[in-house]
């Protein structure tokens, strides 16, 4: 095991993923997540796991659907500096070296939103709203992620407080690894259809590691030809990557409008 | 200090040259924000969880039938998670949007919280003891003056010990009318009765299948046991199995098939019939059906007359040639099966389908094989002594004409229903017909809905008696919804109960006890947990250390299919509806693992899942094919109105290619009246536009489709 720390990863197999939304309702309930009685307003919805449907634009009969999970990317940039780390001016936001995990600080933020307009996959939500639980709803809140309040962004951590608390045990058992399965996210436990393979990308015992094959020297990109990573000509060096079998869903995993060729699709 | 316009000037510049180069602005605008957030009179002051020892409790969850272990993550005594149960039989650690939403449903404040009465505009508390008393009081008048029958009982619970105690209390209560709500196992069972003459429940062998030939089933929409039918899909895809999608619209299941073949909707049975004839045509049959089959010549002969590929192929709408190929690539698979049940499963089908469906693994040789389909015998481990008594009347566990309830209700050949117990069920909304179901409702002197949430049918009672919700009871949890094998598992209180609810059991033991006499005597327990236990006797510890317990049947065994009982189905079929000018569209109902359309509402985790293509603020949308949108002039997300010969809406159009031309489709689970805020007031029920269309042959409930229109409004 290598000293310069871990880099945790995810992998989504789109072939198997079937769009029931487990991995979004497994989040909320696992992140506090606030709810209002009208959500059907998307862009005010805070959904920090959220399943896209793609199609692949053919009439009828010839329709396909595709279902993409999309949590934060927990993109590394060069050397740590993703596109919301960047503009940061609070520092509520930082790339974590020793995880690979871009961090959300609530309370430092200040809700001046220029890490939503910098995050090209949408991943960052904005609470417009004071969070209100009815009443009794309380009792379900987990105290180990805090309630955000209204003016501030939030997003995925791939549930940072797991990693904490596997950590905490490891230490307390006077180990300094964590097992493959001690530290896994919400959505990766609760996805029905076993889609999600979550890990340390600098392990190379770990599935998520096997499978990928992340190259180093080109800021984590895949080497398996089957995997493929949103906006990948960006640069930003997602950390969650994709696998499906049908080429139009990589066509339009990487679209670019200037090519003409996806233009309009999402 | 004489201040002239030179120094005031060049103060004036210091001073914005000072603040344009302080943080000051930047720290007034951070502090601000901080002060705003941390401010104490705010209204809505943003809680602090407070922290405790973990725990981890695992029951079993019971909010639909497919029965998943959970394990439930505890602050002290506040459940703050539900995960899946790792190793438990059914979902092996999985869990679905339901399932995970559940604290929603513990904690809600939409709970009923202690027993209610109807007054003039509202419910008033009562105490229990005042309810029981008031009820049992009633139901002894009812039966003094010789109206035993005149009660009638619906419950979704079905067979498992709570459900067997209201059918106890039915019996030696003196009435016939303990009503189950049907699902397509129903179907199955009696297509499986009739042609294999055997009491059981088709059950399929996903997992190890290498064809799966679904008629509009939503194998990856709720059907069954939802999370185990993600795990069966995933092996799919590992194992290179091919999956088929005989449906009108492009679900989910459609969507992940390798092969989608749209229908015209109510035509599954004649294209399944279509394949059975090119399979026995080209010989490609298990050629043991044909000498144990009785009446196998009669089949060929009505598949010869009938369902030639060019008939089939004009009345559901599929080519010939595609015809040809599923049938081939079905039969030569080395383990196929076909399967029935629209969408979740949650409704019965027409008869001559589910017959034709057997008769089809039956041709591929899949009774008893891995991969194929074998019968399960109901699990049967709850045995009574027979209540004893004048007035007990042997009651009909399998009387499920619920959709004849209005009927029933108001007279006819029987005495009206004087008095109505509901539980765990929700028949004012999930039933076909619900508006007429609720008008005759509403005729009925005595209502009793034993439910923990002020849902439509509680809401229209005249005493609504709160029960436990799943996660505070011990509750024994019947899996045969399209489990391999069947399994009982255990629900056990996870917390304490939160309001002043008690256990359906409980509410039923302690009724019978109001009542006295030999009603009274059927029911010697102590109570529900006493009787549980007692009832499994031996098996209780094997049930409550491991939270399951396998209930394997003998196998029953499948040889002799009797074709007959399909060849006199087909003859009683009615035709399909012809083009009708009036009516030209079809409306299907669908269902979604991210809208739950059965008694237990969908929780608001589970409605923000929801598409901005389903709802949009209060409007559902009704999926319409670009073709059909262009010849009714309907524009992408513009208001319409939809129009059934059972009632009249207004909707929204969603334009979609995944749908076939005059098809349209709407979800089902929205348009609550009752249940709560998030819910309520949202969509369209769509049970209430759509009547029951009886079988033939069963006498289910079989509508899914009804003929519909669509106009601009």
């Amino acid at each position: 095991m290598s000293n310069h720390g871990k880099k945790y990863g995810m992998l989504i197999d789109l072939d198997k993923c079937t769009g029931c939304g487990s991995c979004m309702v497994a989040c909320m309930a696992e992140n506090n997540v606030p709810f209002k009685k009208d959500e059907s307003n998307k862009l005010v919805s805070i959904t920090w796991m959220r399943v896209y449907r793609l199609t692949n634009g053919k009439p009828f009969p010839d329709t396909e659907i595709c279902y993409l999970p999309r949590p934060c990317m927990q993109c590394e940039g060069e050397h740590g500096h993703s596109p919301c780390v960047s503009v940061c001016p609070a520092v509520a936001t930082d790339y974590d070296f020793s995880t690979g995990i871009v961090s959300q600080i609530p309370t430092r933020c200040f809700g001046c939103r220029y890490c939503m307009a910098a995050c090209p996959y949408h991943a960052r939500y904005f609470n417009w709203y004071d969070p209100i639980w009815p009443k009794g709803m309380k009792e379900s809140l987990s105290p180990h992620v805090s309630p955000r309040m209204r003016g501030v962004v939030e997003k995925c951590t791939f549930c940072f407080h797991r990693y904490q608390q596997a950590m905490e045990k490891a230490y307390y058992e006077s180990r300094e690894e964590l097992e493959e399965n001690e530290y896994q996210t919400a959505c990766t436990q609760a996805c029905p259809a076993g889609a999600i393979i979550f890990g340390d990308l600098n392990n190379p015992d770990h599935t998520v590691t096997r499978v990928v094959g992340p190259d180093d020297a080109h800021g984590g990109r895949p080497k398996n030809p089957a995997v493929f990573r949103l906006l990948e000509r960006l640069g930003t060096n997602p950390k969650v990557y994709y696998t499906s079998t049908r080429e139009w869903v990589r066509r339009q995993a990487d679209n670019d409008a200037a090519r003409g060729e996806n233009a309009g699709r999402h | 200090m004489k201040i002239d316009r030179r120094s005031f000037l060049s103060l004036a510049a210091g001073v914005a040259a000072g603040t344009a180069l302080t943080p000051l602005p930047l720290k007034l605008t951070d502090d601000l924000s901080i002060w705003t957030q941390t401010f104490r009179y705010m209204p809505n002051e943003v809680p602090v969880p407070p922290d405790g020892a973990v725990s981890v409790a695992t029951s079993v969850c019971s909010l639909c039938p497919g029965g998943c272990g959970i394990s439930v993550r505890k602050i002290d005594n506040r459940a703050v998670k539900i995960e899946g149960r790792q190793g438990y039989p059914v979902n092996n650690g999985g869990i679905c949007t339901l399932g995970l939403a559940g604290l929603q449903l513990l904690y809600g404040p939409w709970r009923v919280q202690e027993p209610l009465k109807k007054k003039e505009g509202g419910f008033e508390k009562i105490s229990w003891d005042q309810a029981l008393s008031e009820i049992s009081g009633r139901l002894n008048d009812l039966r003094r003056n010789g109206k035993s029958p005149s009660v009638a009982a619906i419950t979704g619970a079905g067979q498992n010990t709570t459900g067997r105690l209201l059918q106890r209390f039915l019996t030696v209560f003196g009435s016939p009318h303990f009503i189950r709500i049907p699902a397509v196992d129903d179907s199955l069972a009696f297509a499986a009765g009739r042609m294999l003459g055997t009491a059981g429940v088709p059950a399929f062998d996903f997992e190890n299948s290498s064809y799966v030939l679904s008629f509009g089933s939503g194998l990856l929409d709720g059907w069954g046991s939802p999370v185990r039918m993600f795990q069966a899909h995933s092996r799919w895809k590992e194992n290179g199995a091919t999956l088929v999608q005989v449906e009108a619209r492009l679900s989910n299941t459609a969507a992940k098939a390798d092969v989608w073949v749209p229908v015209k909707p109510g035509t599954e049975a004649t294209l399944a019939l279509g394949l059975a004839h090119v399979i026995v045509r080209d010989g490609l049959h298990d050629p043991a059906i044909e000498a144990a089959g009785k009446a196998f010549d009669a089949f060929r002969e009505l598949l010869k007359s009938r369902y030639a590929p060019g008939a089939v192929a004009r009345q559901t709408g599929v080519e010939e040639p595609k015809i040809e190929k599923l049938a081939r690539d079905f039969a030569r698979s080395p383990r196929p099966v076909a399967v029935c049940g629209k969408g979740a499963g949650q409704d019965p089908v027409e008869s001559l389908e589910a017959m034709a469906v057997l008769a089809l693994n039956a041709l591929a040789g899949g009774f008893n094989r891995s991969g194929g389909v074998r019968i399960n015998a109901a699990p049967d481990y709850i045995h009574w002594p027979e209540p004893e008594g004048s007035a007990a009347q042997k009651s009909n566990g399998t009387r499920l004409d619920v959709h004849r309830l209005p009927e029933l209700i108001n007279g006819g050949a029987q005495p009206p229903v004087q008095a109505l117990f509901v539980m765990e069920a929700n028949p004012l909304f999930t039933l076909h017909g619900a508006p007429a179901l609720a008008g005759a409702v509403d005729k009925i002197p005595l209502v009793v809905s034993l439910s923990s949430y002020m849902d439509e049918t509680a809401a229209a009672a005249d005493y609504v008696l709160p029960v436990h919700a799943y996660l505070e009871r011990y509750e024994d949890v019947l899996i045969t919804a399209g489990l391999k094998e069947p399994l009982v598992g255990l629900s056990r209180p996870v917390v304490k109960p939160k309001f002043g609810s008690r256990h359906a059991g409980d509410v039923l033991i302690d009724l019978a006890r109001a009542m006295g006499d030999d009603v009274a005597a059927a029911f010697p327990w102590e109570n529900f947990e006493d009787c549980l236990k007692q009832t499994m006797a031996d098996k209780w510890d094997v049930l409550s250390d491991q939270g399951y317990l396998a209930e394997t049947g003998p196998e029953i065994p499948a040889g002799g299919m009797n074709f007959a009982a399909l060849v006199e189905s087909a003859e009683l079929q009615p035709p399909g509806q012809g083009e009708n000018g009036a009516w030209p569209l079809t409306l299907i109902p669908y269902d979604s693992m991210r809208l739950w359309g059965g008694h237990i509402g969908t929780p608001p985790f589970v409605l923000k899942t929801v598409a901005d293509t389903v709802l949009k603020q209060a409007d559902v949308f009704v999926e319409v094919n670009p073709v059909t949108a262009e010849r009714y002039h309907l524009a992408d997300g513009r208001p319409a109105f939809l129009e059934t010969p059972a009632g009249k809406a207004r909707v929204r159009v969603h334009v979609t290619d995944g749908i076939a031309p005059d098809v349209i489709a709407m979800p089902r689970g929205l348009g609550h009246a009752a249940y709560d805020d998030y819910l309520a007031e949202k969509g369209v029920n769509i049970n209430a536009l759509i009547g029951p269309v009886e079988d033939p042959v069963s006498g289910l409930d079989v509508a899914w489709g009804v003929k519909a229109k669509l106009t601009t409004a």
